[in-house]
């Protein structure tokens, strides 16, 4: 990992990893293929608050999730608050997670991608947008747990060739 | 450092999040901040679209001149048989103008179309929604119907500076007021939430509608115009005991097939006390058929 004193670089392709998560958040899908798309935007946010836990934090968090509320027309900060909630547990959890086995890792991150999207489900319940069931979000998360290590190493690579810092 | 209080920032978050939440519910004061970041996420969806867009364009520039004369041999017969009923059908609206104009009604105007192309799908299951490659720069309004050629697709509930969002009448939390065109009676057409499934709501037993009916807009609500093809029945189930009877709709438009769409620009007025007898109506044909059950 960088050091904290290192000036910061790259937001910029910070950014465009963010565009590029939202744009598999909604390139179209079949019906079934939809239940298992995995939260990309949260992934790519959570890998950017792991890496760099002093400069992305809650707020990235809460604006990402805000992007993604208008993209995908929800009710505006549904997502935020879930977004917000997920990178909070993740600053708090950073530093085990940095030695944790890569099965233990996706464990977590099954867990946050659930519990971010369950929150996201009950704000989703309360405007009366919901018609499955809220275990249906157990597949996403599921897939998203799947994802994470490729989609690490993948960004860990990104960071390392483009200096994000 | 910065990161010295994340607990706090949570907070401000938190505190803004359910804000807006509850003012996006409540009120219009947050559609500026939905509009700017409208100007960011347009360009994702037209992204997403582009490989549809070169895939079509391929097949386009690969179709074979046989086939290009079979569809325009089709196009060409498709036209003629379209002019003829045209050609009866000004006979027919001119006779309809008189015929209101004695009645005292107000006249049908036609309404205006803009065309625009469907961009991106709702990835949430629990949502049906489309977004669509025309916003409030081309004159795109909350609260448009939205078409194809044949039926109705849905309504305009959100607009952004280069795309809008369309709620389709499959959603969960879309009804509608339509009737039989075969003779009249009127119903609550509501979503399921599956693609392709609509259910009408409250009908009484006794209420004359069967299997293949066709189901046209009324224009009551004054949100779609009246006279447009909506869904046609595809069963209706009596059960002894119960109130109403369960039927079951299909839209006559192609909703996960289609690629471009209408915008309807204008309504036609509708009479006001209409509106406040319809639901009343099914209700109270709903309780005396089910005393004439018991």
């Amino acid at each position: 990992m960088q050091l904290n004193s290192e000036r910061p670089a790259g937001t910029g392709v910070i950014l465009v990893t963010l565009v590029l998560a939202a744009l598999l958040e909604v390139v179209p899908l079949s019906d079934n293929l939809d239940w298992v798309r995995p939260e990309w935007l949260l992934l790519v946010l959570l890998y950017w608050v792991l890496s760099l836990p002093h400069r992305i934090g809650v707020l990235w968090g809460f604006m990402v999730g805000l992007y993604q509320d208008v993209l995908v027309g929800t009710t505006l900060g549904q997502w935020g608050l879930a977004y917000a909630l997920g990178a909070y547990f993740m600053l708090a959890a950073y530093k085990r997670m940095r030695v944790f086995p890569p099965l233990q890792q996706s464990a977590v991150v099954f867990l946050l991608v659930g519990s971010a999207q369950l929150l996201a489900y009950l704000v989703q319940e309360s405007v009366g947008r919901t018609f499955y069931p809220p275990y249906t979000i157990l597949y996403s998360a599921a897939a998203s747990a799947v994802i994470w290590r490729p989609l690490c190493a993948l960004l860990r690579w990104v960071q390392l060739r483009f200096l994000v810092r | 450092m910065a990161s010295a209080n994340p607990t706090y920032r949570l907070l401000i978050a938190l505190v803004l999040a359910v804000v807006l939440i509850a003012l996006d519910q409540r009120s219009r004061w947050v559609e500026p901040v939905r509009y700017g970041f409208g100007y960011l996420t347009a360009p994702v969806h037209y992204l997403a679209h582009l490989p549809v867009d070169a895939v079509n364009g391929f097949m386009r520039l690969t179709e074979t001149r046989t086939k290009l004369m079979e569809s325009r041999e089709r196009l060409e017969r498709q036209v003629l048989i379209l002019e003829q009923k045209v050609q009866r059908l000004a006979v027919l609206q001119a006779e309809n103008t008189r015929l209101r104009e004695l009645l005292n009604s107000s006249a049908n105007l036609d309404a205006s179309v803009l065309v625009a192309e469907i961009i991106g799908v709702d990835p949430d299951p629990n949502r049906q929604e489309l977004v669509i490659n025309k916003g409030v720069r081309d004159d795109v309004a909350q609260g448009q119907a939205v078409l194809d050629s044949e039926g109705l697709i849905g309504q305009v509930v959100e607009t952004g500076p280069l795309s809008a969002r369309v709620l389709l009448i499959t959603d969960a939390s879309h009804a509608m007021s339509v009737q039989v065109n075969r003779n009249g009676v009127r119903a609550i057409l509501a979503g399921t939430g599956q693609g392709s499934r609509l259910r009408l709501l409250y009908v009484p037993d006794t209420a004359d509608i069967r299997e293949g009916d066709l189901l046209v807009s009324t224009g009551l609500g004054q949100l779609y115009p009246r006279g447009y093809p909506v869904a046609r029945v595809v069963s209706v189930r009596h059960h002894s005991g119960a109130a109403f009877s369960e039927i079951e709709a299909r839209p006559t438009a192609h909703l996960d097939r289609v690629s471009h769409v209408l915008l309807v620009q204008s309504m036609e007025p509708v009479s006001g006390p209409d509106m406040e007898r319809e639901p009343g109506d099914a209700a109270a044909g709903g309780e005396e058929a089910a005393d004439a059950a018991q």
